[in-house]
Formats: structure tokens, C-alpha cells, sequence
């Protein structure tokens, strides 16, 4: 067995029991930190497929910036184990099981296809910043401009919607 | 690496996002559920921008270099996304003292 298969295989069983632990876990913060453990999983696997420049950005975008703010917003609302209350049993079995019946549906869908034994080769410079950075500054300039205006409106958006209303301060 | 195992590791992350927006009521970690999702397709995307690259010829190359930025892109949205989904849930809890998306089914008060 390569070397790389093994990696992949670790990888792979790390994102899932992580993944797992997202959605099992009663205490939200243990949640969050099982989001990035899958986050960090998912980053391996770019490295892994030689898309170093993704990897180093969803890093640095998810697991820094976005845990970083899902972590403060529950440690914020200071929310224990116990605030989500015991609900209906057979509402989390109907749940479980059209997950699980999507997943089947998918998997038999997808292994008839003809291309799925296709072989991924490593060692590509596809994936590195000076391509992505030709390709981003010169074809894709203007999407790159957009996103920056979309970023401006989103953080004024943010402190808009999480502003004291200035009314409802006057009544109390 | 086949192309497959990817594409049942990918499938298995968004199997799992749904099933936990479906079933948990802690409306932080339905959104966290959803940002699995986003990024079980993401790794998909890559994986096929890999895949194209077994062409081995220009346009496959400009394929997969395209692949790649579209995902970029998805990570800028998602990000933007999740700033302002939080301040929601700031405000949600803020005017009912409660996570649960349950209370939001009434949209009146």
C-alpha cells in the first residue's frame, strides 16, 4: 500500500468521525471544535490532491475565521448542554433515515457511472498560487472586484441586523 | 486514487450535513450543517478538477485552473454568507432568549 493511500484512508475516516461528532455532540462548543477537525480533514485532502493554494485558504478562511466567529457567538449566548429540549424520537428516525435513504440513492446512481475508476494523478502544477494568481488577475479581475463590494455590503449588513434597535430602547 | 472514493467521501459529508440539519434543533448547529454541506461540495469540485486533468491536453488544464477558482469564489460567498447568517441568530436569540428554530415558525411576532 502507498503511502498516499494511507494518508487518504486516514483522512478520509478523520473527516467522517469527525463529521459524525458534528451532529452527535449535546454541547454546541464541542460541536464547533469537531467542525474543525473536519475543516483541517478537508484541508489534507486538497494537499493530498495537490491544490496547496485552496488548502492554505480554507484553512485560513474556515477553520480561522469562520470557527473563530461561530466560537464566539456561542460562547456569547452562554448556552449549556441542556438548552436543546428533549423533542419527539420519531421525528429524529424520519431524519436519519431520508439522510440515509439520499446517501443510497446517490451510491447506486453513482456507481453505474462509466468514469468513476478514473485515476487521479498527483503531481500537477494546477493548484499553485502563481497559476491561480494568473488566472485570478487577468480572465477573473472583475468577479475578484465584485467579491470585494460583496464583503463591504456583508459587514455592513452584519452590524446593521446585530445593532441595538434604537426604538425598542427608548420604550424600555 | 479513483475518482469514486472521493466522490463517496464528498457524498457521505453532505449525507451527514442533512441528516443533522434535519434532525438537531440548536439552530448554530443546523447552520454548521449546512457549512458541511458547502464544503463536502467544494471537495467534490476539486476532485473533478483533478479528474479533468487525466485529459492531459490545454483546455483540460484551463478546465481544471477554472475548477479551481470557481471554488475560491464558493469559500469568498461562504464566508460573507456566514457573517450575516450569525448576526440573524445574534438577533433571534437576542428577541427570544432561545437558539431553537422552533420559534421561528411563527414569523409574525
Amino acid at each position: 500500500m502507498e503511502i498516499t493511500k494511507i494518508i487518504f484512508w486516514f483522512l478520509t475516516a478523520l473527516a467522517l468521525v469527525a463529521a459524525i461528532g458534528v451532529i452527535s455532540s449535546k454541547n454546541p462548543i464541542y460541536s464547533v471544535l469537531w467542525l474543525i477537525v473536519v475543516f483541517f480533514a478537508i484541508s489534507g485532502h486538497y494537499v493530498l490532491m495537490n491544490a496547496q493554494f485552496l488548502a492554505i485558504v480554507n484553512i485560513i478562511v474556515y477553520a480561522g475565521a469562520i470557527m473563530v466567529l461561530f466560537l464566539f457567538v456561542v460562547m456569547l449566548m452562554n448556552l449549556n448542554a441542556d438548552a436543546e429540549p428533549i423533542k419527539n424520537v420519531y421525528m429524529k428516525m424520519a431524519g436519519v433515515i431520508s439522510g440515509l435513504t439520499l446517501m443510497i440513492v446517490f451510491v447506486a446512481a453513482l456507481s453505474a457511472s462509466e468514469q468513476h475508476s478514473t485515476i487521479i494523478r498527483p503531481g500537477t502544477s494546477v493548484g499553485l498560487i502563481e497559476n491561480l494568481g494568473r488566472a485570478l488577475f487577468n480572465k477573473y479581475v472583475v468577479p475578484f472586484e465584485i467579491s470585494s463590494v460583496l464583503f463591504l455590503s456583508a459587514m455592513v449588513g452584519a452590524v446593521v441586523i446585530g445593532k441595538k434597535d434604537p426604538i425598542k430602547r427608548i420604550n424600555e | 486514487m479513483e475518482i469514486k472514493w472521493y466522490l463517496f467521501l464528498s457524498l457521505a459529508l453532505f449525507c451527514i450535513g442533512i441528516i443533522g440539519a434535519l434532525t438537531r434543533r440548536n439552530s448554530i448547529i443546523v447552520f454548521m450543517c449546512i457549512e458541511l454541506m458547502l464544503n463536502s461540495v467544494n471537495l467534490l469540485l476539486i476532485a473533478f478538477s483533478k479528474m479533468h486533468l487525466a485529459g492531459n491536453n490545454a483546455l483540460s488544464y484551463t478546465m481544471a485552473t477554472e475548477a479551481q477558482l470557481f471554488v475560491f469564489f464558493i469559500m469568498i460567498v461562504a464566508a460573507a454568507e456566514v457573517s450575516v447568517g450569525l448576526a440573524i441568530i445574534v438577533l433571534m436569540y437576542r428577541n427570544t432568549k432561545s437558539v431553537d428554530i422552533n420559534f421561528l415558525n411563527r414569523l409574525k411576532n
